[in-house]
């Protein structure tokens, strides 16, 4: 445990990704299985011990020390595992040695809720600060260090110099630690066999369209749908839904599961059917409509027959044991659109191209759009082979232009993370009437986003400053500043007072120069729903 | 409280004392200030009349460059302001000059701390714990996660880490008035001898500590130097220049910062911090309690920081507490 604690130290406090790959590689190098398939493990996907919460740190620590203490330290630092590691009573050392990280994986998973609490106590007082420290974010499975699963993936590649493309693709398969994929990449041995499993391949990604314009003889138009991006495998006579990040989501929709039984892989949208707005057939329901069947781990006959889902599809990996992914996207379009009759047409529909004389022809079309699922264009170089992430060059996404509003900050909250201690999370509303006549303000939506780290550091003096109420990290400010707040759409919600939801709020710019009374009043926001 | 004490009030703008019509470390200009220490968020130039150490008065000529009113008291020396109050002060361990106010009238006995530390410090005398009524103490590090290390442990970190990669420099950041100095005097405690490259902006206060009798030992400037000639050193600079266009003209500097608050990860990371000093010349969670119980006042006042939990423990322990909620003081910065 003494060197995963140093090493998840020394990436804390690099901000260099080449120092982070190279400390990731000689860590790795350096020690034997199955410790760093399990430190691989905790730095990628993180590892899950069910017994183990973020509560379980809390009640341990509210038995050594204050409750209200804990509290107020834990919101200084914003973080539980660092804050009890550091606030871990030390007692004298029993002789015991310290555990290894194998140890530590053992006995974390043979616990129950009974026993957790008991045999991590034992661990903490085993380590010091910094082992503790890395023990209670191994323990709780989010590591959330600045160290994506990608990094971690990238950095195994190197140190074994294999291709990340292949390791990203047996990832899938296997479990951790992950003794194959290190006798494969560290010792020569044969390649994990994942020939018959419904795994997961990395997305290709979009860059987002600045200021340039295309050619459109090299680059195909389609439109971007406001749903949400999926993946579906089927291999060895079993399906699999894959969101975006390579989550399992098959369970959330049995529907995709019983509809696609053909050997292959396809990349495309997913929506639920809802009131018609254009589209293919049938028709996609805004994105509120798929967020009520988003995140469920089993689905009504309710729900099901209330808002099906169906993948509108963008395109082709694999099908029928062919590889596709080093064709040009042509091809694959082609391929596309001539397998689509194997499918059933109730749950899977072709994304259409855009046609379009010329690029300002397309920033026109792009501009006459009424549909609420259509969250933008994506334009596509006719000859890219589909790639994992993101590559410049291939790929652009052209969202529509964000709607805009002025709204009065109102409460801070703190971050978390890299914005721990400063005031990053804001709620903001608008004005109910005229705001001379008395009108108040009413709350319609949250963001932490949009800012640079320098604004984030202006705006928090702020919130100190006009302070006028505090409860616990919330901070009520004197509502004198104003937002000009961007989103992508505006619905019917009971979430806040003022009845209005907003979709993907985020700081546009912040009106230091802007008198309160000025921002906008919620009509003006109810005005700008579409659906 | 009471009709006791109603000679000394507590103001958004610095603490009060009625009879004297005097304010302690006011955040604006007035007639008369007893300044405790020299750092700019408890010394604002512009008063009428300042009573303050002779160090202290050092410090804010050099940093305002005007000496106007200005009163010296030495430690231990008391002296009898209008109104029937007399004012004694007594070091507080902080920064060079720095000083706790012993206020005494009709009986009564206030201590206002400034902000002060307990460890051993080579470049300011000790803090000494006077008996009082009312203890108004600060809180920088009020909480009880704040347990500054061993000032040795600390040295040994850096000078591992410059050892370990000779051609690279460590860049210090850290407060250009006390901070730095007590840094570098322990550098040489630790048995540091090579020369150590300051920022333009230490180098007067530097020169001050070294007139009051604080050996530096051999310093340079950055800008007299080329990056070759710094390798292997160790360079000082102000926090705010840590991560400026300035450090380019360091070879590859290895970033360190010398702050309490460095006990925090996340705190480190949003400075770009590499490696963390934790260095602080506030008291921590285990001094500021422990001097609470030493001192054992009749009443404690805290002034800035962290004031909840401190109040808290003064609750968990039965005694009686405020606190006040002073404006202007930063403490972000240590």
């Amino acid at each position: 445990m003494e060197a995963f604690a140093a090493l998840i130290d020394a990436l804390v406090y690099t901000p260099g990704r080449n120092e982070k790959l190279r400390l990731i590689g000689e860590y790795l190098r350096a020690t034997p299985d199955p410790d760093r398939g399990w430190a691989l493990a905790a730095l990628s996907d993180g590892l899950d011990f069910p017994a183990v919460k973020s509560s379980t740190i809390r009640n341990l620590m509210k038995d050594r020390i204050d409750p209200v203490l804990w509290t107020l330290s834990r919101d200084f630092v914003g973080d539980t595992a660092e804050t009890a590691s550091l606030l871990w009573p030390v007692t004298a050392s029993d002789g015991t040695a310290v555990p290894s990280v194998t140890q530590v994986v053992e006995i974390l998973s043979s616990t129950n809720r009974n026993t957790a609490p008991a045999e991590l106590a034992r661990l903490l007082d085993r380590l010091d600060p910094s082992g503790r420290y890395a023990l209670l974010k191994l323990a709780t499975g989010a590591m959330r260090i600045g160290i994506s699963s990608r990094l971690a993936k990238v950095a195994f590649a190197q140190a074994f110099d294999v291709p990340v493309e292949l390791v990203e693709e047996y990832w899938h398969g296997l479990e951790p630690p992950y003794p194959d994929l290190f006798a494969w990449a560290a010792d020569n041995a044969d390649p994990p066999d994942t020939e018959n499993m419904p795994l997961f391949r990395p997305f290709m990604l979009a860059h987002p369209l600045e200021e340039a314009k295309l050619d459109l003889a090299d680059y195909a138009a389609e439109w971007k749908w406001d749903g949400i991006r999926v993946q579906l495998v089927h291999a060895g006579g079993e399906t699999r839904v894959y969101s975006r990040s390579g989550d399992d989501i098959s369970p959330t929709f049995p529907e995709l599961v019983d509809a696609f039984r053909v050997p292959g892989i396809l990349d495309g949208e997913l929506l639920v059917r809802g009131a018609v707005q254009g589209g293919e057939k049938g028709g996609a329901a805004s994105f509120n409509a798929l967020q009520q069947r988003l995140g469920r781990k089993t689905v009504s006959k309710k729900m099901l027959a209330e808002s099906p889902a169906f993948v509108r599809l963008y395109d082709v990996l694999q099908w029928q044991g062919e590889d596709l992914r080093e064709a040009a996207w042509n091809q694959r379009r082609e391929r596309l659109e001539t397998l689509l009759p194997e499918l059933p047409d109730s749950h899977f529909d072709l994304s259409q191209l855009v046609e379009a004389r010329d690029f300002d022809h397309l920033a026109e079309i792009r501009e006459g759009t009424r549909d609420d699922a259509i969250e933008g264009l994506m334009l596509k170089r006719r000859d890219s082979p589909y790639i994992a992430g993101r590559r410049v060059g291939y790929w652009y996404k052209w969202k529509r232009d964000p709607l805009l509003i002025d709204c009065v900050l109102m409460y801070a909250q703190r971050g978390s993370g890299k914005r721990s201690s400063f005031y990053s999370d804001y709620s903001f509303g608008c004005w109910d009437g005229d705001p001379d006549a008395g009108a108040e303000l009413l709350p319609v939506g949250k963001a932490y986003s949009g800012f640079t780290d320098e604004e984030l550091k202006k705006i928090d003096r702020h919130v100190r400053r006009n302070t006028v109420n505090r409860f616990g990290p919330v901070r009520e400010t004197d509502k004198s500043l104003v937002f000009e707040v961007a989103f992508d759409s505006v619905h019917l919600s009971k979430r806040h007072k003022s009845g209005l939801a907003m979709r993907f709020p985020r700081i546009h710019r912040i009106r230091w120069d802007k008198p309160a009374h000025e921002a906008d009043r919620i009509d003006a926001l109810r005005a700008l729903i579409r659906d | 409280m009471s009709a006791a004490f109603s000679w000394i009030k507590p103001e958004p703008h610095g603490i009060y004392v009625a009879p004297a019509d005097c304010w302690i470390d006011p955040s604006r200009a007035v007639d008369t200030a007893l300044v405790t220490h020299g750092h700019a968020d408890h010394a604002r130039g512009g008063h009428g009349k300042t009573v303050a150490t002779p160090e202290t008065l050092a410090i804010m000529k050099l940093r305002y460059a005007t000496a106007d009113g200005a009163t010296p008291v030495s430690y231990g020396e008391t002296i009898r302001l209008p109104g029937g109050v007399d004012a004694t002060y007594i070091p507080a361990g902080h920064v060079l000059g720095s000083a706790q106010i012993l206020l005494e009238h009709a009986g009564e006995r206030v201590v206002i701390t400034g902000d002060y530390k307990r460890r051993h410090d080579p470049t300011c005398p000790p803090f000494e714990a006077v008996p009082c009524d009312i203890f108004i103490t600060e809180a920088t590090f009020g909480l009880p996660l704040f347990t500054h290390p061993p000032i040795e442990d600390e040295m040994a970190k850096m000078l591992e880490r410059l050892a370990a990669q000779p051609d690279r420099c460590v860049l210090v950041g850290a407060y250009a008035l006390g901070k730095a100095q007590r840094v570098i005097a322990e550098l040489r405690r630790a048995g540091h001898t090579r020369p150590i490259y300051l920022h333009g902006a230490m180098e007067k206060m530097c020169r001050l500590y070294e007139e009051y009798g604080v050996d530096l030992g051999e310093l340079r400037l950055v800008s007299d130097h080329a990056k070759d000639d710094m390798r292997g050193s160790i360079v000082v600079c102000p926090p705010s220049a840590l991560n400026d266009r300035w450090s380019r003209r360091l070879p590859e500097p290895i970033t360190a910062m010398a702050s309490g608050w460095m006990r925090v990860r996340q705190r480190a990371r949003q400075r770009n911090v590499e490696l963390p000093l934790i260095i602080s010349d506030h008291a921590d969670w285990g001094e500021l309690t422990a001097t609470i119980e030493e001192v054992d006042p009749h009443e404690t006042w805290i002034t800035h920081g962290r004031e909840e939990a401190l109040l808290r423990w003064c609750q968990l322990h039965q005694r009686r507490a405020r606190a006040l909620a002073l404006v202007g003081y930063d403490d972000e910065d240590d």
